[in-house]
């Protein structure tokens, strides 16, 4: 391998390295120890070796950090408003931004009424709102949206960019990343920032069986993108005092080669994420009829029903209501999961919820392990009593 | 019409796990598949050729061992499988994985039309189709639900964005990453397996490519690091409710009205 490199010298063979290396590409050969095709530069052995004599070769391509300063926010919109998933980038990056003595900055393009919208970002405590507003922006083309955030980049100059992990977001951000010869961390669930300005990004990978701490050191400004509901909102300011600023926009600027035919805005429903209370029927739920009492009890609470893979896949919902890696995240303020094993690619995705009850017939599932309340039974059983103790005092 | 699909081999399970005492990764086995969503992207090409005649190329970055999903490819019915393999090209990110299948699909001549997976089951960001559109600087439509419609110079495609459903047109050439369950993939074919049996899979090096500076791919090309790995964090206090199923319920229902959660 071209890129690490062994020290002969000081290498001992103890072989700490071939033992921890996750995908098997260490080996004994002739000449010590020779790394295969496998390796995929984790660099867990260059960290574990003893002797340190394991180095990654790499080429220093440092920029001036500090040229770059301040958070800077993208402000998706979603039909004329908001999306809530930025107070949650603006909550996070009023955590860490004081650490370093940075601001909070936000960009926001779209159509007509785009200026207004960004009055309520400054009600958050942001600095300073970079507004791009024309007719042409209405709906999102990912060739002119890049075109127009890349030219507040330039401008602005911020040290981290954050953007939402929505479809629109997660279309947007390599794109811009690229564009900057930079790094972009997706869907982060853990953020924090160290004194020499590096964010510490932590992200689920391999089906979250996994959490990767990923740092961009060596260039600016550094993209991550996290999901709707994972971090906490940020609260409103007494006095805000942030300032609006109208950026020039020009023809150029918009010129777009995709022609939009048709956008069509589907009936606002409450998506999951944004639910309050859950219940989810797991492949422990078997059938329509035991589907139907763990919607009875979504209805009766006021939420919605929700569904682990294996039910999606057996049709008894759509993947708008699935929740785990393959489907949404969610944390809502209460959760029960009736006949739910727990595997990690599904608490991984719902371990964030605020209340988590937990209905299984076998005291050994793992999903004890994330609920905060435990009823080993049977929840053809449970369910039922629980709706109707619900209705009672709806009733009262 | 010509069309690229980029196609990825994955590890066939992902269920690794971390020693949370040593902090060292438990092995993950060797077995590896074709990243499933790339599936849906192999069978929107070779749907539209079968419309619009042309040729399908299959196109991946990654170990020489890829050679066995790009067979199946041929199965399935591609005309022209190429590998993108050197150490070289080790430990690359986001970044450098979509420069250097961009630099892969100059050497091809170009196409008409790329096609991506939505996402990995490894990496699973979801970027590097996007990225290589930038780094083409071609339009790109992600997450593409239905092709509604495709001529010699431009396809018409339906994307999901949020609560938003939207058709646009995008002139060739151009890049889409499509989502699953919008066709079925087919499976390989035995007769064309047999057709194809003798059929070459092409690979490429770092001394193929038109660029030849180094710091542009592998790790001196990524910009992100992983600085370590470790399990995730188990969950906080719990309780167990006792007794009778009578007695469960009500105590919970007490609890979470006394938390004024309910
Ligand atoms: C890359 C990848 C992505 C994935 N993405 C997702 C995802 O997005 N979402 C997801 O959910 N899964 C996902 N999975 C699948 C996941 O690993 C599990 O297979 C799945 O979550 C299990 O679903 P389950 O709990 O409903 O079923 P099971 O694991 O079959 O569990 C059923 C449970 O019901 C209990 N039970 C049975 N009868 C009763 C009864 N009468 N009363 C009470 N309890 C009962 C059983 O004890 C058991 O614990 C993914 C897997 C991979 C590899
Ligand atoms: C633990 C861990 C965390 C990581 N986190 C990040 C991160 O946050 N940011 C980052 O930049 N990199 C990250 N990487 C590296 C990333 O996985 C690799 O760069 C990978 O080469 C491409 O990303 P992906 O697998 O996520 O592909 P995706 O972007 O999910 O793939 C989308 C589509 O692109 C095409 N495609 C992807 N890879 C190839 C390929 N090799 N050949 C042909 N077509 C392909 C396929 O059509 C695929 O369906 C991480 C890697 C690990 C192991």
């Amino acid at each position: 391998m071209d890129f690490l490199n062994f020290d002969a010298e000081a290498c001992t063979l103890c072989g700490i390295c071939v033992n921890v290396c996750p995908f098997g590409a260490l080996k004994f050969e002739k000449n010590g120890i020779e790394v295969g095709e496998s390796c995929r530069m984790c660099g867990l052995c260059v960290r574990k070796c003893p002797e340190k004599a394991i180095r990654f070769e790499q080429k220093a391509n440092e920029v001036n950090k500090e040229e770059w300063r301040d958070f800077l926010i993208y402000a998706e919109q979603e039909q004329g408003k908001i999306h809530p998933v930025v107070f949650e980038l603006i909550g996070e990056a009023l955590k860490m931004a004081p650490k370093v003595g940075y601001h909070v900055n936000c960009v926001i393009a779209g159509g007509p009424g785009t200026a207004e919208n960004a009055k309520d970002l400054l009600e958050y405590g942001v600095h300073k709102v970079f507004v791009y507003e024309h007719e042409e922006l209405k709906w999102f083309r990912a060739d002119c949206y890049t075109d127009v955030i890349a030219d507040c980049i330039a401008a602005v100059k911020p040290s981290s960019v954050l953007i939402g992990g929505t479809e629109l977001g997660r279309s947007l951000a390599p794109r811009l990343a690229t564009r900057f010869h930079t790094g972009l961390t997706a869907d982060c669930t853990k953020l924090d920032i160290k004194d020499n300005t590096d964010m510490i990004q932590i992200r689920p990978a391999f089906g979250g069986n996994i959490m990767a701490q990923i740092t961009i050191s060596r260039s600016r400004p550094q993209f991550a993108t996290v999901r709707y509901r994972v971090m906490e909102k940020a609260k409103k300011v007494e006095n805000p005092d942030g300032e609006i600023i109208r950026c020039k926009m020009t023809d150029d600027m918009v010129k777009s080669s995709i022609e939009i035919l048709s956008a069509e805005v589907l009936e606002k429903k409450k998506s999951l994420e944004e639910e309050d209370i859950i219940v989810v029927a797991g492949r422990g739920a078997k059938n329509e009829t035991g589907v139907a009492l763990c919607r009875e009890l979504a209805d009766a609470l006021g939420g919605q029903l929700a569904f682990t893979r294996p039910m999606v896949e057996d049709g008894f919902g759509d993947t708008a209501h699935q929740i785990g890696l393959s489907g949404r995240t969610v944390r809502p303020k209460l959760i029960i999961t009736c006949g739910v094993s727990g595997a990690i690619q599904f608490t991984s995705c719902m371990n964030g919820s605020e209340c988590i009850v937990a209905i299984n017939n076998n005291p050994e599932a793992q999903i004890f392990n994330t609920a905060h309340y435990c009823i080993v039974d049977d929840l053809n059983q449970v369910v039922p009593k629980l709706t109707e103790l619900v209705r009672n005092r709806k009733e009262d | 019409m010509k069309i690229i699909v980029c196609m990825k081999q994955v590890p066939a399970g992902t269920n690794v796990e971390i020693d949370p005492e040593t902090g060292a990764m438990k092995r993950l086995s060797s077995a590896t598949r074709t990243n499933p969503y790339d599936l849906f992207a192999l069978e929107t090409a070779l749907l539209l050729k079968e419309k619009m005649g042309g040729t399908v190329t299959v196109l991946t970055m990654g170990p020489a061992q890829a050679e066995s999903m790009m067979k199946d490819a041929y199965a399935c019915g591609a005309d022209e499988a190429v590998i993108l393999s050197d150490r070289k090209f080790a430990g690359s990110d986001v970044l450098s994985t979509s420069y250097t299948l961009r630099q892969g699909i100059q050497v091809l001549g170009g196409a008409d039309l790329i096609i991506c997976g939505r996402q990995t089951t490894d990496g699973d960001t979801a970027q590097v189709g996007p990225a290589l559109a930038e780094h083409m600087h071609i339009p790109h439509a992600a997450w593409v639900t239905r092709i509604e419609e495709v001529t010699e110079k431009d396809i018409s495609v339906q994307q999901k964005l949020g609560d938003v459903t939207q058709v646009s047109r995008i002139p060739f050439p151009c890049l889409i990453t499509v989502e699953k369950d919008m066709c079925v993939p087919r499976l390989p074919s035995w007769i064309l397996k047999k057709k194809t049996a003798d059929r070459k899979v092409r690979f490429l090096s770092f001394e193929d490519l038109p660029n030849q500076d180094l710091t542009r791919y592998g790790l001196n090309g990524s910009p992100t690091a992983v600085e370590r790995m470790f399990p995730p964090e188990k969950a906080q206090k719990q309780v167990y409710l006792e007794g009778s199923t009578e007695e469960k319920t009500k105590e919970l229902f007490d609890i979470l009205v006394s938390r004024k959660i309910i």
